[in-house]
């Protein structure tokens, strides 16, 4: 396989205990207590949800920003396999990593969200399965991907507890597994931007649009590299290794070729539907689409120039800003730009509580936490003597 | 199953031919096609089986016996609001004998029964209507000298298919209720052996009109439950669709007709609706092709559970149902519908504090970042070619 030439990956060895994991931890303990009453006394209890806004934070931070956060495992691995580029190789298991834990904690924060989580079951029950739903094919769609990418993971786990048979006989069959893996969050990825299609009027004109599908598509690619980006430099700085910059800088260009690809088609619907009035009036819409765009040019100035894409603290903003630009996208579409007051019969509010934000900042610490136990124990990244004579 | 593009191919020579033969727009025998697939619970695709399988026009022969009843599930069929369900209905089936519908009288009908009878032996369908008396030999009720019991016997023997039509032949009606001076049976009680029953005081005209066209497509009648109902249509409980059913989880209710809560449209479960203990469709197939709430609750009356053996003409009109499966809740959710609330302190801190901590760390890396690069580039100019060594300053996250 490609990554024959790489430096084969190793635990980065070390102690579990220190400033961040502690963090980790208290913050997951809260997640917990809160979790606690929120099953057994339900939604009411500890969100501000009502019949206005049936989704907050934990839907759209957890679920839709945090499983396009995950895109990072994909969008490498579409690199590295589809387009054949077996220079990024190592880049595929911490990625994948980072996508794995982004897209079970989706799983999850779906299940936290559900007013009648008992009857989750039915979504995989052939007798109850709704096949014309929207919701349907991200949930069996995100279902299977998780599966997908521990299957793809396994390798490390197998590794390091010394089934290099199994790993041997799992690595026939994983093209298949990488197939599916590249698929499913292509499918998903832009079915959760037909939800808001299908909510018709009540999405703000400047983010409802037949396009929808395809913007969410292109920026979950964008924010996969960008998360990419961002989780190397932070692990290298944090584990104070060297920074990939011989993969890093020519990703990046890649990733800006799919943010200009973005950029056209989105500027260019806001201009075809005639949108573009509406963010000339002052509200809040407005200020929150300029902030988004804003976030997407941005990137390009930072890092337009090869020069520039060689400096790992440009890299780092412009993949921090890209996470920025399709997180806001998403929140804007979701929650800013969600009309309630489509009659007129008075309008809903909604803002997180306390609790609803500590669930969603436990849920980050779960991911941290995670990817530092793994990457400390299980080979993940790649070892860095090896690397330094390179 | 039929296939779907088949129903849109206008040139089906068949498909042309309905539009003179039942003088129905074809657009309208096709949405026809598809109300009985779905009021049959049939999958997608399958109206296009039931086009055809009416274009087909095999027309089975069909009996229809009338006892003690008042010609009302007869009259529901013809009635309906749909201009030409009654000529569906006629060119669908062969109706070769129906006292009420059927030109010939005395002894001419008799010899038309008899003659159907013959020639279709073991192809027919025999539909029965009304109850059958039995007490005193069947003496109660006698068409052409033959009492109910000796006639239904005689249809049933070599019928393909007997169903009952209504409360009366389905489990004896509103003449079987109580002192029932007749001895009124259900077709079932007086074979001896279970048949296909669409009970209702009329039942409506599609659940009879599916079934029959059910056997058709498929050659076999619908799947029915233990009382001989046909799945499709009786499975679920009028409670458990009906529209006014939000209304009776949060806890509103109609106290007495025309009050506050009557005139917006609550519950009427406490003016002795009958929806929680009765099985039957009504409430999401509407009655009379009138349109919506075109049925006893949506037009503001409890349902008196016409179809339901032992309350049907049994339970007093007001007397408050058993609810059998879903327990009225014990905490009533509240009435007031919550509108949200704007940020409090905590939480808007909470947001803050999160984005803060977000932003304040993403640029104290930036600034790491950027020095190591910076100090690197300078040691890379000073031993040109050399590769710099992981500089030390680096932010511990």
């Amino acid at each position: 396989m490609a990554n024959n030439q790489h430096a084969a990956p190793a635990p980065i060895g070390g102690s579990l205990v220190n400033v961040v994991t502690l963090s980790c931890g208290v913050l997951i303990a809260l997640l917990v207590a809160i979790l606690a009453v929120r099953f057994l006394f339900g939604l009411g209890a500890v969100t501000g949800l009502n019949d206005g806004y049936p989704w907050g934070i934990w839907i759209v931070v957890d679920v839709v920003i945090g499983s396009a956060f995950a895109c990072g495992g994909f969008s490498v691995a579409m690199l590295v396999y589809i387009f054949n580029k077996g220079e990024y190789h190592p880049l595929v298991r911490p990625a994948l990593l980072a996508s794995l834990f982004g897209y079970t904690l989706a799983g999850a924060g779906v299940i936290f969200d559900l007013g009648r989580w008992w009857n989750v079951w039915n979504m995989f029950w052939p007798g109850s399965i709704n096949l014309n739903s929207v919701m349907f094919e991200v949930a069996v769609c995100i279902s299977l991907y998780i599966v997908v990418m521990w299957i793809e993971f396994s390798p490390t786990f197998l590794e390091q507890m010394g089934k290099h048979d199994t790993k041997k006989k799992l690595n026939k069959a994983m093209f298949f597994i990488i197939a599916l893996g590249t698929v499913l969050p292509m499918m998903h990825q832009s079915s959760l931007g037909t939800l808001l299609v299908v909510m018709g009027v009540q999405i703000h004109p400047l983010w409802q649009t037949p396009m929808l599908p395809l913007l969410y598509l292109l920026t979950a690619i964008t924010m996969g590299y960008a998360v990419v980006l961002f989780e190397s430099c932070l692990a290298s700085s944090a584990y104070r290794r060297r920074i990939e910059m011989n993969m890093l800088t020519p990703m990046a260009k890649v990733m800006l070729g799919f943010l200009v690809v973005y950029l056209v088609v989105r500027i260019g619907d806001v201009l075809v539907r005639g949108a573009l009035p509406k963010a000339f009036v002052p509200s809040v819409e407005a200020l929150m689409f300029w902030l988004e765009m804003a976030c997407f040019i941005a990137p390009l100035i930072l890092i337009g120039a090869e020069t520039n894409r060689r400096n790992p603290a440009r890299l780092f903003l412009a993949g921090v800003l890209l996470m920025l630009g399709g997180a806001l996208l998403r929140l804007n579409g979701f929650l800013i730009g969600y009309e309630t007051n489509i009659d007129g019969a008075g309008g809903f509010t909604y803002f997180p509580t306390l609790a609803e934000t500590l669930v969603t900042a436990g849920m980050f610490a779960i991911e941290v936490l995670g990817y530092i136990i793994i990457t400390r124990r299980f080979p993940v990244l790649p070892r860095e003597d090896v690397q330094a004579a390179h | 199953m039929g296939n779907m593009n088949e129903i849109f191919d206008t040139s089906r020579k068949t498909l042309q031919d309905i539009e003179q033969r039942l003088e129905m727009p074809r657009r309208e025998f096709l949405q026809f096609c598809a109300t009985l697939a779905v009021t049959m619970g049939l999958p997608a695709g399958a109206e296009a089986a039931v086009a055809k399988a009416i274009e087909a026009a095999k027309r089975p022969s069909v009996i229809w016996l009338h006892f003690q009843e008042c010609t009302g599930c007869s009259e529901s069929l013809l009635r309906a609001e749909h201009p030409t369900l009654e000529k569906l209905i006629l060119d669908v089936i062969s109706l070769d004998y129906h006292e009420t519908l059927m030109a010939a009288a005395g002894h001419q009908a008799e010899a038309a029964r008899k003659d159907a009878m013959k020639a279709n032996k073991g192809k027919y369908v025999l539909v029965v209507e009304g109850a059958i008396p039995t007490k005193d030999k069947g003496i109660y009720c006698k068409i052409g000298g033959q009492t109910a019991i000796d006639l239904v016997k005689e249809c049933a023997a070599d019928a393909a298919a007997v169903i009952a039509i209504g409360s009366c032949a389905s489990w004896g009606g509103m003449p079987s209720t109580g002192p029932n001076p007749t001895g009124a049976s259900s077709v079932a009680e007086v074979l001896g052996k279970p048949v296909v029953t669409i009970p209702g005081c009329p039942p409506n005209p599609y659940n009879f009109l599916a079934t029959v066209v059910h056997f058709l497509t498929f050659g076999k009648l619908p799947e029915v439950d233990k009382l001989g109902r046909p799945k499709f249509a009786y499975s679920r409980l009028i409670h458990e669709n009906c529209e006014r059913r939000a209304h009776f989880d949060a806890g509103r209710f109609a106290m007495e007709f025309g009050d506050a809560g009557h005139r917006q449209g609550f519950c009427l479960y406490k003016l002795g609706c009958k929806g929680p203990e009765t099985y039957n469709n009504c409430s999401t197939l509407g009655f009379g092709d009138a349109g919506e709430n075109n049925w006893p609750v949506g037009c503001g009356h409890p349902c008196i559970g016409c179809s339901e053996k032992s309350v049907g003409f049994e339970k007093p009109i007001h007397q408050v149902a058993r609810v059998l499966n879903v327990a009225p809740p014990q905490q009533y959710p509240r009435i007031v519908e919550e509108q949200g609330k704007a940020a409090s302190f905590a939480s808007a801190a909470a947001v803050a504090a999160v984005a803060g901590a977000a932003a304040g760390a993403a640029i104290m890396l930036t600034r790491n970042l950027g020095l190591s690069h910076a100090a690197e580039e300078a040691e890379r100019a000073k031993d040109a070619g050399g590769a710099g060594k992981p500089s030390a300053d680096k932010a511990q996250v």
